[in-house]
């Protein structure tokens, strides 16, 4: 046993101790807070980077704790874990520092950045899962974990809000756990070993795909596959950097990322394959990325419209498993880091306009790029983006989307991304061209200082539009997440 | 049919007008009753049981047990009619208006 | 001499499953003619010797395996004899680690005098009659016949009674007179039970028991009455009626008390005669009837507790609820994957206790502070006790059986049992637990997050807060050290995998 032994549990441990700590500080230390915070997410970052040195010489490390019987708690660091994993932590270090002037002066900052940090663990927890059980440990705490982030604002609102989203999530835990029980009932322990237990095992094709059914829709709940998908609209009340973390990483990410672990690692690409599940999963996956669009385009709220469209972007990544082949493959798990990127970016700039200027609706937007300059820079980077424009990493996603589908003779597929195309450009360019090219109808407030609003509500945002923006220009240089994605490809279909 | 058979028909017949006083009445005096009644039964078939030794000779044991059973029951008696009285004392002040505040506890 | 001795810390051969017994039951009589004074540092010193001596027990069975021990070296039937197995130990644990937490809490509570009793002597009277339940509690763990099960139980019924009427208040003495004539008629009929066993197999101990082929006439009634005595006492639906005053009016340290732990003890002595004393003996349709009385007890605590107006008894039927659990394992031991559902029963009531006993403290916390427990006025209690209301959050974990909590381990040994026995449906009701449980818990966590309003608190002790968080901390790490458990558990458990469901073995 050498030190990479505890590797992942320190992992999940940066973030879980200050969290902890942090409950237990008194409200007023902000600054001890605050270096707690950022000195796990940054440790958190570090850490991350030596496992993912482990990950590309192939020696996952791992780090195992008897929980029950046969089972153990297990947390091992793969290549999909790691990709996930580093999202989290590198989106976890930049909404922190959000979040922190976000909330500045508000009330109960101790119990949100308490709970934050407890949501990123198990976030992480999620993405170094190494068993189903360990998985639905940490799915579970997730759910805990964000229901007072949504509530936070203890509104009337937000506690309807928190209502409807505890119902969802709930149940659909309970969906998961059912299945995940049946299959540990059927076959024994479940690793995530690319579907060598289940093949060993031997199982009718009935029992497994109601198993199947099971757990993606006990997943699709957070990954809010329609007709799962209405807390999500709903849970726009939560503060901006609540918004920004559910919707591009921890909560819809977490889902989508199960999806892909059920189907490359708990069943394997032959078994989904064979009991004839992928075809359906990829139908429905389809239709909320056309329905998420052109629920998208009827709002008037710009949360709102960015949680429609999330609820439409999430499902590509389901769609990319599903078609089953290295391509598409590649495309929807690329599409786990560019959605992130640039989801996240669109909800920071969201929270910025919000926070400075009390925007909320899109025809208010008009002059908004004279006024924020920066904001709605790094805004349109990420709409652009998300619209598939080359050289950016939405195409990248779209790209290799496309060109799986050709592979796996499933053209209609195509259809499916041009319509998408068409409606995200339907529903982002409209924003973008009120913000640039019209003026205001009412002068905005006269700004104050220097920035168009605090330097660290502007620099997040900032700094993932040009993660995301590199992330498509320089998508085949080494350390990219599609280099990265392609490798992960290559050890699955090898 | 024996005597001790008979004993023990006897003490069942008990415990069921027993339990049928517990349940049927609503005064707590002749609920502590009722419950007498069914150790009384409990006990009587415990003494039948005694009686089994095929050489005549009577089994300890069960005496033992009712013994210790009639203890039992006398002191959680006593318990019961401690209680049954406060009760009773609560009332009286109650009359007397003194206890309002019993309400606003109880909440 | 003196240096040897040093080499061993702990004597191995020191009969600690007596002192168990022995020390909380001589120290009860010592706190009750102490003078005020001397109180609070004798009854902390007993807690620590008592929890000391479980400790000493624990290491003793870990190490030898099981103890046994004839007080006085009298042996059954007329004598007492004590065995202590896994089962036991992990029961003692239970106690002890509760009775520790939740007498910090008494010593904060009945110190404030006035609050929660009318009378001050409240304090006097608390140590002597938890000192006595403890020894109760301890000896029905350790107690390897019949009859001492049944002497044993009775003391714990006596000063738990007395215990609830400590409050002082009409309601809660009327709530323990219910109790103690629902208890004294459980324990009769148990004892008749135990007189029909008697009366065919000639022995009361379990062991013996357990060795010899049960008569098969006269052991199923036998049986029949120890079970509906013992469903009683821990009141399965639809016998529950007494617990939920009960709890909910005592004062708040017993009430943790009683939903942790007095619920437990004859839950425990009906474990031990299903599946150890008398295996094999019960039909399979009489687990069934047990199993569906506990999906009665879920729903019917769970809706209750659903429309609970108070705090307090939200929590007592969220206990009737959650006890009902305990009854869904019976069909599941002696299929496939019974051992599991056997352990995962175990695990289930420890975290419970520590659960619910941290539940109960927050719970009387936040009523003594706001100086009411209505939910639906307790807006931004959250913000405002934050110690107690994280340590109802906790507690709530634990009991909708989420994880990282012992209950959610528990629950997933017993659902893979369900469906490895092929009975999908103790897995559906076991599933629409946790929902019930969290509609209800949610009611109140919702509080958390609404402004706080400005009505005047009063001030909470430090210890208050202290022992309730701790306990729920306890609780929610439990699912961590199930896998320990499972070994403690192995020490002596019976051979539960090989029971026939149907028929004598």
């Amino acid at each position: 046993m050498n030190w990479t032994y505890w590797l992942p549990l320190l992992v999940v441990l940066t973030s879980l101790v200050p969290g902890v700590i942090i409950f237990a500080l008194p409200e007023g230390r902000v600054v001890t807070r605050t270096v707690l915070n950022l000195t796990g997410a940054v440790l958190k970052i570090a850490l991350v980077w030596l496992m993912m040195r482990e990950v590309y010489a192939e020696r996952n490390p791992e780090f195992r704790m008897p929980l029950v019987q046969d089972v153990d708690l297990l947390l091992r660091a793969d290549a999909l874990a790691l990709l996930f994993v580093s999202l989290s932590a590198f989106l976890w270090l930049l909404t922190t520092i959000y979040a922190i002037a976000y909330l500045e002066r508000s009330p109960n900052r101790g119990r949100f950045f308490g709970f934050f940090s407890i949501c990123v663990s198990a976030t992480v927890g999620i993405g170094l899962a190494g068993n189903l059980l360990t998985f639905v440990f940490f799915y579970e705490l997730l759910t805990l974990s964000t229901y007072p982030l949504v509530v936070h604002r203890g509104t009337e609102a937000s506690l309807q809000a928190g209502r409807v989203y505890l119902r969802y999530t709930i149940a659909g835990g309970a969906l998961l756990l059912t299945g995940a029980v049946w299959l540990q009932a059927a076959v024994g322990p479940v690793l995530f070993d690319g579907g060598d237990t289940l093949a060993r095992a031997d199982l009718d094709a009935a029992p497994l795909v109601a198993i199947f059914v099971l757990l993606v829709a006990g997943l699709g709940v957070k990954a809010a596959l329609v007709p799962l998908h209405s807390w999500l609209p709903v849970a726009m009340v939560a503060p901006a950097p609540v918004s920004a973390l559910l919707h591009a990483v921890a909560v819809v990410k977490a889902g989508a990322f199960g999806i892909v672990r059920v189907v490359y690692d708990v069943y394997g690409i032959r078994l989904t394959d064979a009991i004839g599940v992928a075809g359906p999963l990829a139908v429905l996956a389809s239709i909320t990325i056309l329905y998420g669009s052109v629920q998208a385009l009827r709002q008037t709220d710009l949360k709102k419209r960015l949680a429609y469209s999330t609820v439409s972007q999430v499902s590509y990544i389901t769609l990319g498993v599903t078609i089953l082949g290295a391509s598409a493959t590649i495309g929807g798990i690329v599409h786990l880091v560019h959605q992130g990127l640039m989801k996240i970016t669109l909800f920071f700039c969201a929270g910025n306009i919000a926070e400075t200027l009390q925007v909320h609706r899109i025809d208010e937007l008009d002059g908004m790029g004279a006024r924020m300059p920066w904001t709605m820079a790094a805004f349109t980077i990420a709409a652009f983006g998300m619209m598939g424009v080359p050289p950016m990493a939405g195409f990248v996603t779209k790209w290799y989307l496309g060109l799986g589908a050709l592979e796996a003779s499933q053209p209609w597929v195509i259809g499916v991304l041009v319509g998408s195309t068409l409606l995200n450009a339907a529903y982002f360019l409209p924003i973008l061209h009120r913000a640039w090219f019209r003026r205001p109808v009412t002068p905005f407030p006269v700004r104050r200082g220097r920035l168009e609003t605090h330097w660290a509500l502007l620099m997040p945002p900032l700094v993932t539009a040009a993660a995301a923006l590199f992330a498509g220009l320089f998508a085949s240089a080494p350390p990219s997440p599609l280099e990265w994605a392609r490798l992960i490809a290559e050890r699955a279909y090898e | 049919m024996t005597l001790t058979l008979w004993y023990a028909l006897t003490g069942v017949a008990l415990l069921v007008v027993g339990v049928y006083g517990l349940v049927s009445r609503v005064h707590v005096l002749r609920q502590i009753m009722a419950v007498n009644i069914v150790g009384a039964g409990v006990f009587l078939v415990l003494v039948a049981g005694a009686h089994r030794r095929p050489s005549g000779a009577i089994d300890p044991v069960p005496h033992a047990m009712v013994l210790t059973g009639i203890v039992v029951a006398v002191s959680a008696t006593a318990v019961a009619l401690a209680f049954a009285r406060r009760l009773r004392a609560d009332a009286d002040e109650r009359t007397d208006g003194a206890a309002r505040e019993d309400e606003a506890r109880a909440g | 001499m003196a240096r040897r001795e040093r080499t061993r810390p702990v004597p191995a051969d020191a009969p600690w499953i007596v002192w168990t017994v022995v020390l909380p039951l001589l120290a009860a009589p010592v706190a009750f003619v102490l003078g005020r004074r001397g109180l609070a540092p004798f009854a902390a010193a007993s807690s620590l010797g008592v929890a000391a001596s479980v400790a000493a027990l624990a290491w003793q069975v870990a190490a030898q395996g099981v103890q046994r021990h004839r007080l006085g070296g009298w042996g059954a039937p007329l004598g007492i004899e004590l065995h202590a197995d896994g089962l036991s130990v992990l029961m003692l644990v239970m106690t002890a680690v509760t009775g520790v937490v939740v007498s910090l809490h008494a010593h904060g509570t009945f110190g404030l005098g006035g609050h929660e009793t009318r009378e001050p002597s409240g304090r006097a009277r608390f140590w002597p009659l938890w000192l006595f339940l403890w020894g109760g509690l301890n000896a029905v763990f350790l107690s390897a016949d019949l009859f001492n099960l049944f002497v044993s139980l009775e003391l714990v019924t006596l000063s738990a009674v007395a215990l609830v009427a400590l409050a002082a208040t009409r309601v809660a003495v009327a709530a323990a007179l219910q109790y103690l004539l629902a208890a004294m008629l459980g324990s009769l009929l148990y004892l008749l039970g135990v007189a029909l066993v008697y009366a065919t197999e000639g022995t009361l101990s379990l062991d013996e028991l357990a060795r010899g082929a049960p008569h098969a006439s006269v052991a199923p009634p036998a049986l029949a009455l120890l079970t509906i005595g013992l469903a009683l006492k821990t009141a399965l639906f639809p016998l529950h009626f007494w617990l939920p005053p009960a709890h909910a009016n005592a004062p708040t340290p017993v009430s943790a008390l009683l939903s942790g732990l007095v619920v437990k003890a004859s839950f425990y002595v009906l474990w031990r005669l299903w599946f150890q004393a008398f295996p094999g003996v019960a039909p399979f349709e009489a687990s069934m009837l047990l199993a569906v009385l506990g999906t009665g007890a879920i729903v019917w605590g769970s809706v209750q507790a659903l429309q609970a107006t108070r705090l307090k008894s939200l929590v007592a039927y969220s206990t009737v609820a959650q006890l009902g659990y305990l009854f869904l394992v019976f069909p599941l031991v002696g299929g496939p994957g019974g051992l599991a559902a056997w352990q995962a029963c175990a695990v289930f009531a420890v975290s419970h206790a520590f659960a619910k006993a941290a539940f109960f403290m927050a719970a009387g916390n936040i009523r003594l502070a706001a100086g009411h427990d209505r939910i639906a006025d307790l807006d931004g209690i959250g913000a405002r006790l934050p110690r107690s209301f994280f340590a109802v959050g906790l507690a709530s974990v634990a009991l909708m059986g989420l994880p990282p909590s012992g209950t959610f381990v528990a629950k997933w040994m017993m659902m893979r049992a369900a469906l490895e026995s092929g009975q999908a449906w103790l897995m559906v009701v076991m599933l629409l637990g946790g929902l019930f449980s969290a509609g209800y818990c949610f009611r109140v966590l919702a509080r958390a997050f609404t402004p706080p309003t400005d009505t005047p608190l009063q001030p909470v002790p430090g210890s208050l807060d202290a022992a309730a968080l701790a306990l729920a901390v306890i609780a929610l790490a439990t699912g961590l050290f199930v896998a320990p458990a499972l070994d403690l558990l192995a020490i002596g458990a019976p051979d539960v995998a090989g029971l026939g469901q149907d028929g004598p073995r």
